[in-house]
This record gives C-alpha cells, sequence and structure tokens, in this order.
C-alpha cells in the first residue's frame, strides 16, 4: 500500500513529460499547419509544468510573507523557478502569435495549408 | 511504416527522461548552492516587500525583464508588418454574427468591473499575488470583450502607440537614474519602508506599474490588428 | 490525502483532452480542447503553491491563445482534411464524366 502512495508521488513528472512527448508527436506527424502550431503550444505547457514541479518542497507554502506567518522561511518552496516560467509564458504567446501571422500568409499565397503540397523550396 | 518508428522512438525517450526525473526526487530539497536562502532573506531584509517572485523578477533578475518587454514589443512590430494589408473602415463588421441583447448590456457592465479588477492586480503586485503581466493581460481581455460584442467600437490606434512608447521610456528612464546615481542599471534609488505598506520596496512598485500599462497597450494592439485584417 | 486524489484527477483529464485535441480533424473542437488544458494546468499551479503562475496561465492561455487561434481558423480551413475532399470530389466527377 505504501508502495502504491509512492508511485502516486510521482504523477506529475509523468504527466509533464507525457504533455511533452503528445506535443512532439503532433508536431512531427500532422500534416495541417495549424495542427503542428498547436502541438508546439501543446509542448510549452508541458515544459513549465515540468519546471515548476521540480521547485516543490513537500508541505511547502507558497512564497510570500504575509502579515502573521512572516517566519516561516524553511518551509518556503523555491521561488527562482516560478520567476523563469512567467517569463516564459508570455515569450510562448508571442511565438505563437508571429506563427499564426506566418500561417495566415502561407495560405494566401498557395492556397492550401498541408505542408506536402508547399514545394517551393525542393528540387 | 513512419508513425511506427517514431512512436517507438518516443517511447523511448519518454523512458529515459522518466528515468532521470525519478532520479531527481519530488517535494525534497536538492538544489545545494543557497541561491535561494540568499533571495529569500534579501527579499525580507534588505528591500522589505512581501511578494518575493515580484522581488526576483523586477530587482534581482531585472535585465531578463528588460528583454522579454523587448520580446513582445518585437512580435507585435512583426505581427502589425505581415498582416497590414487594409483596415476595415469604423462601422464595418469583422464578425459575422449580430449580438443578442443580453450579450450586449453585460459586456457594457462588466467592462469597467474588468479594467478595476486589472488596475488593482498591478498596483499592489507586491503585497499579494499579481503583478505587472497578470494585471496587462485582464486589462486585454477586457478590451477583446468590447470589441467583439459591439458593431462600432474602436480603439484608437494612434493612443495607443503612445502609451506604449510612454511606459517603455518610464523603465529606461528609471533603470538609468539607477546608473547614474548608485553604478549600476536598475539599482534601488527610493527608500524602502516597512515590510506589508503600500509604498514598500522603493522603485519596485513604480516599474511595475509602468510594465502593466506597456503590456495592456500591446496586446490590445495585437488583436486589434487580427481581428480588423481584410482581405 | 484529498490533494492526491485531486491531483490525480486533474492529470487525467489533461492528458485525456491532449489527446483529443490532436486526434480530432474538426479543428474548433481541437483548439478548444488546447484552452482546456490550459485551464487544468492553472488549477494544478495552484495546488504546487505557485500563484503567480497560475494567474499568468490562466489570463494567457485560457483567453488570448484560443483568440488567436479561432482568428487563423476564420481566415483559413476549417477541417484538417479539407484538400482531400476536394480532390476526392474532383475525382469522382472525372469517373463519373467518362
Amino acid at each position: 500500500m505504501e508502495k502504491y502512495l509512492e508511485i502516486l508521488n510521482y504523477t506529475i513528472y509523468g504527466a509533464a513529460i507525457l504533455l511533452l512527448l503528445i506535443g512532439l508527436y503532433g508536431a512531427l506527424t500532422k500534416k495541417s499547419l495549424i495542427k503542428i502550431v498547436l502541438g508546439l503550444s501543446i509542448m510549452d505547457s508541458g515544459v513549465h509544468l515540468l519546471m515548476i514541479a521540480i521547485g516543490y518542497l513537500k508541505n511547502g507554502t507558497a512564497p510570500i510573507f504575509s502579515p502573521g506567518h512572516e517566519n516561516e522561511m524553511s518551509k518556503m518552496v523555491d521561488p527562482v523557478p516560478q520567476a523563469l516560467v512567467l517569463t516564459a509564458i508570455v515569450i510562448g504567446f508571442g511565438v505563437t502569435a508571429v506563427a499564426l501571422a506566418l500561417v495566415i500568409r502561407l495560405y494566401k499565397h498557395h492556397n492550401t495549408l498541408r505542408i506536402d503540397e508547399i514545394k517551393n523550396l525542393k528540387w | 511504416m513512419k508513425k511506427a518508428i517514431i512512436l517507438i522512438s518516443l517511447t523511448i525517450l519518454g523512458v529515459y527522461l522518466i528515468d532521470i526525473f525519478t532520479g531527481i526526487g519530488f517535494g525534497t530539497a536538492h538544489f545545494a548552492s543557497g541561491v535561494k536562502d540568499a533571495y529569500l532573506i534579501g527579499s525580507k531584509e534588505t528591500l522589505k516587500v512581501s511578494n518575493v517572485v515580484t522581488s526576483i523578477v523586477v530587482n534581482f533578475r531585472g535585465f531578463d525583464t528588460l528583454g522579454e518587454v523587448t520580446v513582445l514589443f518585437l512580435a507585435s512590430m512583426a505581427l502589425g508588418g505581415i498582416l497590414y494589408k487594409k483596415r476595415h473602415d469604423v462601422g464595418e463588421r469583422s464578425v459575422l454574427f449580430p449580438s443578442t441583447r443580453i450579450v450586449m448590456s453585460g459586456a457594457k457592465l462588466l467592462f469597467p468591473s474588468i479594467v478595476l479588477l486589472g488596475a488593482y492586480v498591478f498596483i499592489h503586485g507586491h503585497l499579494s499575488p499579481g503583478g505587472g503581466f497578470q494585471g496587462g493581460t485582464i486589462i486585454a481581455t477586457g478590451f477583446l470583450l468590447m470589441l467583439i460584442t459591439y458593431r462600432n467600437y474602436s480603439v484608437s490606434h494612434q493612443r495607443l502607440s503612445y502609451i506604449e512608447s510612454s511606459a517603455g521610456i518610464i523603465f529606461i528612464g528609471i533603470g538609468l537614474a539607477g546608473y547614474f546615481i548608485n553604478g549600476s542599471f536598475l539599482s534601488n534609488v527610493l527608500p524602502a519602508g516597512k515590510l506589508n505598506d503600500l509604498f514598500s520596496g522603493g522603485v519596485i512598485g513604480i516599474i511595475y506599474v509602468a510594465v502593466g500599462f506597456k503590456v495592456a497597450a500591446e496586446l490590445t494592439g495585437i488583436i486589434y490588428t487580427v481581428l480588423h485584417e481584410k482581405d | 490525502m484529498i490533494y492526491l486524489i485531486l491531483t490525480f484527477i486533474l492529470i487525467l483529464l489533461m492528458i485525456g483532452a491532449a489527446i483529443y485535441a490532436i486526434w480530432q480533424k474538426d479543428l474548433l473542437y481541437a483548439v478548444i480542447a488546447s484552452g482546456i488544458i490550459s485551464l487544468f494546468l492553472s488549477i494544478l499551479f495552484v495546488i504546487l503553491q505557485a500563484p503567480d503562475v497560475a494567474l499568468t496561465e490562466a489570463a494567457i492561455g485560457v483567453a488570448l491563445t484560443t483568440i488567436i487561434f479561432i482568428i487563423a481558423i476564420r481566415n483559413t480551413v476549417r477541417y484538417e482534411d479539407e484538400h482531400d475532399k476536394k480532390v476526392k470530389k474532383k475525382e469522382q466527377l472525372k469517373s463519373a464524366e467518362q
């Protein structure tokens, strides 16, 4: 029984790696350009979950010194990965927006969205 | 055939990654370099700011925030450059169906509350969870609601440009003031007050207000450009 | 104990929405499934004691990413295999002529 509770502790790592692999499969296999950009966005979510899951402390609290809780410095979770993920979410949105603008221009030029029909760069 | 090869190689990659991360461990403190303790003590004693993530984002690693603001600015420039062909005139519709009466009255009532919530979140960024990016995004969501509902609602692009540029200039101006007074870019020039006070943390509150305005104006500009593009 | 059960249910729903988003051919349903992934991810961030990140992910992932994808779908095709359907229809017309 203890072993099952122990494995349940690692499910967050498994979920983050599974999201990463599902996004990567979608970006490698699908033929429509919008599906590929969707796969890249799902991969971003997986990486952010993995980074925050590393900084977690068992029975920890949020890193905020609110009035009345000012002496709990030894039980706080790690605030450095949270600062990095805050920047990464905003930049991921910016990259998705520019990629979709390029997809719209590509559709207006070639009138199709499948990547095996757009063959201008091959010989 | 290709799908089978991709599935097998992704499974091998997944097993390898899970092996690494279960070796690290979940819920135990495993960074031994002392950076976390230095930031927690520095934020409580030196800067007197309650929200430690805010003090890391604005003060201890403030140069990365400058880089992120620059990346957002470049993204909105690139979007405007790629998609600009001709804009709708004010009065022409860009969504297909007319809105019902319930949606129109509800949006008109909700819009001031959403802007007020966004302003509260970025003003009290150093006291409770929140900050410039969160508050700016909430305000952009409010503008999106009004743009979808009404036929002739428009935000003037000139004014958004002015707000965004002046907020960026205030950010860099505070950094240069820190350079000329103290010798390093983005250092703290105002006195730090008491813990959990509204005017604590020196220059952190002012920087976050500027970042909140800038992010709100930028995201509203991106949504407006994408919605009103005409064939 | 209650946190473990809640985490497990949220993770199952999130992985289910991810598989649905990649598998579905109607692109509008796939985009709404990606919005659901961001919503459950934001609740998971609160359970992992990171409230700033949860606010940012809820505001950006649910509202803004979904609206940008929907505008991109409006200006291009809606179904993933629209090209295949057009080619099949052309071949059917050609074989019906002959």
